[in-house]
């Protein structure tokens, strides 16, 4: 067997000769295989592994929801900074010429390429916002202890779908390509957004890790409450 | 004989007559359409999954031909005008000295996407036949290149900075390239392939052997 043994599972034989000897309430499929396991608590810090294919399916973490709600209103803050100061100073030779975030979206706005133009804003600067507030109104109600409804479910649904589509990190990266390629030949400085974008990466990262999906969504399910 | 993931007692949501949410692992009866708890749409396996894989992944390999051949960036200098592909720019950094990152980009721009075209299709012809790779080494290989795909893009962003920043009329200026659309499309493409492929089918498969 090929499951992991350290850590506890939520999953023990819910099944016997194919008749189900739990209700359905108290189960819970794997995503990635598909596997039933029953429904139970994990300890506080603990994770959770499907016995099957090993996906961590459950980490809890007390503290998580707040710290998430935290993380995501000084990123939604960091990203209207970013946007709205200078990104980079260039000069060669005496010539000055500086660009923001938005014009290095701008960067596209030729005919061919407009769409690129479009694509690009919404992959370091939109989509991004987006799902930071979609994350914010998804965990308040959870945090200032108020039933969650419809609406804060979507809200958690969407920022889940937007998660591969924003690449404000992918972006930073890129920017320190172009910088390293540009570096011998001119004179660069950094502007205020560059700070802010560079800090709001590394705190997407921590979010993305905080998060404990199943956690959440547990915790905005209010049919069973 | 069973698989390596066959372990006696489990039981699927299928096998067992019900439908699991796919976002948040709720398990439904096969009458319900919406999830109760995220309401995300409910299937059994993704609808069409194989099929859809296939045409996003066909649609990603043309336009990265165009990606490789065309231009990725047009440079205008007092003495000379030129254009670079991606691999000009990587062979252009290696004569700067600048091993690293002309390291990252190619990694980024030509072993990932490549790799990628590989690993989705070895993952969609492998659950309709036998595979050589068990299905933990399978699903940890999706999980790989669904994390991986977006970082491909990197290289579109680099276009977007450098010809943001290089505009000085008289001594430089830089231009995206036709290809940067292409590869932008490209990187889209697969990573659409990607998401539509249901890994519950890696195991589905390895069910059914264990079932022979």
């Amino acid at each position: 067997m090929e499951t992991r043994q350290q850590t506890p599972y939520i999953g023990i034989t819910v099944a016997i000769g194919g008749q189900l000897m739990l209700p359905l309430e108290n189960l819970v499929a794997c995503p990635q295989c598909d596997t039933l396991h029953a429904q139970t608590d994990v300890p506080d810090g603990a994770k959770a592994h499907c016995m099957r294919c090993g996906a961590a399916m459950v980490e809890t973490r007390s503290t998580a929801i707040t710290n998430v709600l935290s993380l995501a209103l000084t990123s939604f803050v960091l990203m209207i900074a970013a946007v709205s100061f200078p990104f980079l100073d260039l000069s060669i030779g005496g010539q000055t010429n500086g660009t923001s975030v938005l014009g290095a979206v701008m960067a596209f706005s030729d005919t061919f390429s407009l769409p690129l133009a479009f694509a690009v804003a919404g992959f370091i600067v939109f989509l991004p916002l987006l799902r930071l507030g979609a994350i914010i109104a998804a965990v308040l109600p959870l945090v200032t202890h108020r039933t969650p409804g419809r609406f804060h479910r979507h809200a958690f649904g969407l920022a889940e779908t937007l998660r591969p589509w924003s690449m404000a990190e992918i972006f930073i990266v890129g920017v320190s390509v172009a910088l390293v390629k540009v570096a011998g030949l001119a004179t660069i400085s950094f502007g205020p957004a560059f700070w802010a974008f560079t800090l709001l990466v590394i705190l997407t990262f921590f979010q993305d890790t905080l998060i404990c999906r199943y956690s959440v969504w547990r915790a905005l399910d209010t049919s069973r409450a | 004989m069973a698989g390596a993931g066959h372990i006696a007692g489990l039981t699927t949501a299928r096998e067992a007559g019900l439908i699991a949410c796919h976002r948040c692992g709720q398990v439904h009866d096969q009458q319900a359409t919406e999830c109760r708890r995220c309401h995300a749409t409910l299937h059994s396996r993704k609808p069409d999954s194989l099929q859809k894989v296939w045409a996003w992944w066909l649609a990603g390999v043309i336009t990265f031909i165009p990606a490789n051949i065309y231009p990725m960036l047009i440079t205008n200098t007092l003495v000379e005008n030129s254009e670079s592909t991606i691999i000009g720019g990587v062979v252009e950094l290696i004569h700067y000295g600048s091993y690293g990152i002309a390291f990252i980009v190619f990694v980024a721009s030509i072993i990932i996407p490549l790799g990628k075209f590989f690993a989705i299709a070895y993952l969609a012809i492998s659950v309709q036949r036998r595979s050589n790779l068990n299905q933990h080494q399978r699903n940890h290989l999706f999980h790989v290149v669904e994390f991986i795909g977006r970082w491909s893009m990197i290289d579109v962003f680099v276009v977007a900075i450098l010809s943001a920043l290089v505009q000085l009329d008289t001594v430089a200026s830089i231009n995206p390239g036709i290809a940067a659309v292409n590869f932008a499309l490209s990187v889209v493409f697969t990573m659409l392939s990607a998401q539509s492929f249901d890994p519950r089918l890696i195991w589905d498969a390895d069910r059914a052997a264990a079932n022979d």
